[in-house]
């Protein structure tokens, strides 16, 4: 027996003649709280209704807990899904809602009774559990939802972007009762989202989709640090890319030619002299001196002030770089910086430390 | 613009109630006014008031008109439901571009007049006709059925021209009825029956409540097609109402027979109309 509740193996979609999901190989394992994040029309959701078996893989294989669930239709797996629309019965009380599942299952009446309502009161809802759904907030029809799967204690929850339809603050508290929930029950939660904030701050893996396969497989950390290509990388966060060759290497320490100035940059991936790169540089990661603050020009590269954007926490630039490009950069105010006054028009230096960079083979786009 | 809005709301708001008032419920109160009157061989409605049309309404052979035409009119009801409930279900799911075309196929009876129609079902139905023809040239059979002037040909004009009154209300019901809720059924654990139980059948209800009206009102008291169809066997309220009236030329008791009919279907709507949520009255 593994540890993998979920596997996909090989697993194509095709509708209509139009490709869906390519080859996916994914493995999900017990407990872990999983995010799908890509655009829209990624496919996550048909990947989704695969493992929940409202949509046939047309080939490859899914095993739920070990077992291949081909042909096995939805009302057999032992999986629930949160639906992006909540599709809560609007015939019922919030109590049968959550109900209906173990009453599907022939489940002792005593029973059912005890375990509804303790999921209710779970989810803080002990108030409504006689009103209809449509007597309800959109942040409580959600929990109402989520009550309505977990209940039946489903070896997988899928979350169909459950949030999507909430407002900020709400969106953020649901984000934080949510992965409590998920760490209380101990249910593995496979999560959609196109909103890569999200993924990041709830997920302990995160699975990046872009047309229909998987970019990248990694913790959020991974994911956002060492981007495995230009999709992932642009996808998730933002990344200032400089286009590049490796003129030298000395095992991790690679020389690269950046805006005409030779900078050694690390990178544990394997390059060849001559390569074309890009290296990649997060907007916080760039650093912007403005002229009286340098004495040292080393490594750094001369710019002017395009855009000063005030956003509270930070300060976001726009510096124009002297080849033409414009850059991102983004500078907090816990920094040691006296007086982070930018004004548009200045000349400044821009430059990173080096390490932080990330490097990637070069992709034509 | 605000009271252009209003003064055109009022007006057709205005139009059809005063429409309704003249000719719904002025014709309604003649006919109430009309039950209490007594008649002879000279007038049609004279005085002196009386009751006495109510009381000659206790009579065997009245109730069992009435118990008759009520067996009818909710076997045809069953019957309607039963054949359109899986019929204007298949189509409202139907994800086809014939959609639209068979939606029409359900309108185009309606151009004919039913009147015409069920006198063509004579053709059908009778010894020598169509229907029998086949057979017998088949070896199905090998004499005519007696297919007309039976309660069977009165069920089958019934049924044939009022099924599209409940395939119609189930129709827009079914197209309203969310998908994803049926998914998430089956997500939980429901198989397809238990769906449709549980899921479909109770949200299609408002669906199944109106064209079951639809369809019953007209059938207790359609008075043609009993008329045709069933020969002299078959008498329904709506032919007894029509006898009162044009042979036994006896008007005040064909008003009372009239107002107790009417009296019945209120009482049966306001019980249906109880048994409801808000949510549901909203929905029909």
């Amino acid at each position: 027996m593994t540890n993998n509740i979920i596997e996909l193996r090989g697993v194509s979609k095709t509708i209509h003649d139009l490709g869906i999901l390519y080859d996916l190989n994914l493995e999900v394992r017990n407990g872990e709280f999983l995010t799908l994040l890509g655009p829209s029309g990624c496919g996550k959701t048909t990947l989704l209704r695969l493992i929940s078996g409202f949509e046939e893989p047309t080939t490859g294989q899914i095993f739920i807990n070990g077992k291949d669930v081909d042909g096995l239709p939805p009302h057999l797996r032992h999986v629930h899904t949160v639906f992006q629309s909540y599709a809560l019965f609007p015939h019922m009380t919030v109590f049968e809602n959550v109900a209906f599942g173990l009453r599907c299952n022939k489940v002792p009446k005593a029973e059912i009774n005890s375990r509804v309502n303790e999921v209710i009161k779970t989810v803080k809802l002990e108030k409504y559990a006689q009103r209809k759904p449509d007597q309800l907030s959109g942040g409580q029809q959600q929990r109402v939802a989520i009550a309505r799967a977990v209940v039946n204690r489903p070896l997988v929850l899928l979350l169909d972007e459950p949030l999507s339809s909430l407002d900020y603050r709400l969106r953020k508290t649901m984000q934080i009762e949510l992965k409590q929930l998920q760490r209380k029950l101990g249910i593995t939660f496979i999560f959609v989202t196109h909103d890569q904030e999200e993924a990041l701050s709830m997920s302990d893996r995160v699975v990046v989709m872009h047309e229909g396969s998987i970019e990248q497989v990694g913790t959020p950390r991974q994911v956002y640090e060492a981007p495995q290509n230009l999709t992932v990388a642009k996808f998730i966060g933002e990344a200032n890319i400089f286009d590049s060759e490796i003129c030298a290497m000395d095992g991790k320490q690679l020389t690269v030619n950046i805006l005409g100035q030779q900078r050694v940059i690390k990178s544990s991936r394997a390059f060849t002299v001559g390569q074309a790169v890009h290296v990649l540089v997060r907007p916080e990661d760039l650093r912007v001196w403005g002229q009286a603050e340098v004495d040292d020009s080393t490594d750094m590269y001369p710019g002017t002030v395009e855009e000063v954007i005030y956003k509270g926490t930070t300060v976001d630039l726009m510096v124009r770089l002297a080849n033409n490009q414009l850059v991102a950069a983004t500078k907090f105010f816990d920094e040691d910086d006296d007086k982070l006054e930018y004004v548009i028009g200045d000349p400044v230096w821009a430059t990173w430390v080096s390490g932080w960079e990330v490097v990637l083979p070069h992709e034509s786009t | 613009m605000k009271a252009h809005d209003n003064s055109l709301k009022y007006f057709s708001l205005g139009t059809i109630w005063l429409w309704l008032i003249v000719f719904a419920l002025l014709p309604f109160a003649l006919v109430t006014l009309a039950s209490f009157a007594s008649h002879d061989d000279t007038h049609l409605l004279t005085t002196p008031a009386t009751l006495l049309n109510y009381f000659q309404l206790n009579n065997a052979i009245y109730l069992k008109i009435f118990k008759q035409s009520f067996y009818i009119a909710s076997t045809c009801t069953v019957i309607c439901l039963l054949l359109g409930y899986p019929f204007a279900y298949t189509i409202a799911r139907m994800q086809s571009r014939y959609k639209s075309l068979l939606m029409l196929l359900i309108i185009i009876p309606f151009w004919t007049s039913s009147l015409i129609r069920t006198y063509s079902m004579i053709t059908m139905l009778k010894p020598k006709g169509i229907i029998n023809s086949i057979l017998l040239w088949t070896g199905i059979i090998d004499k005519p059925l007696p297919l007309l002037f039976s309660d069977t040909s009165v069920m089958i004009g019934l049924v044939y021209n009022l099924l599209p009154f409940m395939v119609l209300p189930l129709l827009t019901n079914i197209e309203r009825l969310d998908n994803r809720l049926i998914d998430a059924a089956r997500d939980l654990g429901a198989n397809r029956f238990t769906t449709f139980r549980r899921i479909i059948l109770p949200l299609t209800m408002p669906g199944i409540l109106s064209g079951s009206i639809l369809v019953f009102l007209p059938a207790m008291t359609i008075f043609y097609i009993p008329d045709l169809l069933g020969g002299s066997k078959s008498i329904l309220l709506g032919n007894l109402i029509q006898n009162q009236f044009l042979i036994a030329q006896n008007w005040p008791l064909g008003s009372a027979i009239s107002v107790v009919f009417t009296l019945i279907l209120a009482v049966m709507l306001l019980v249906y109309w109880h048994s409801m949520g808000n949510k549901e009255r909203d929905l029909l």
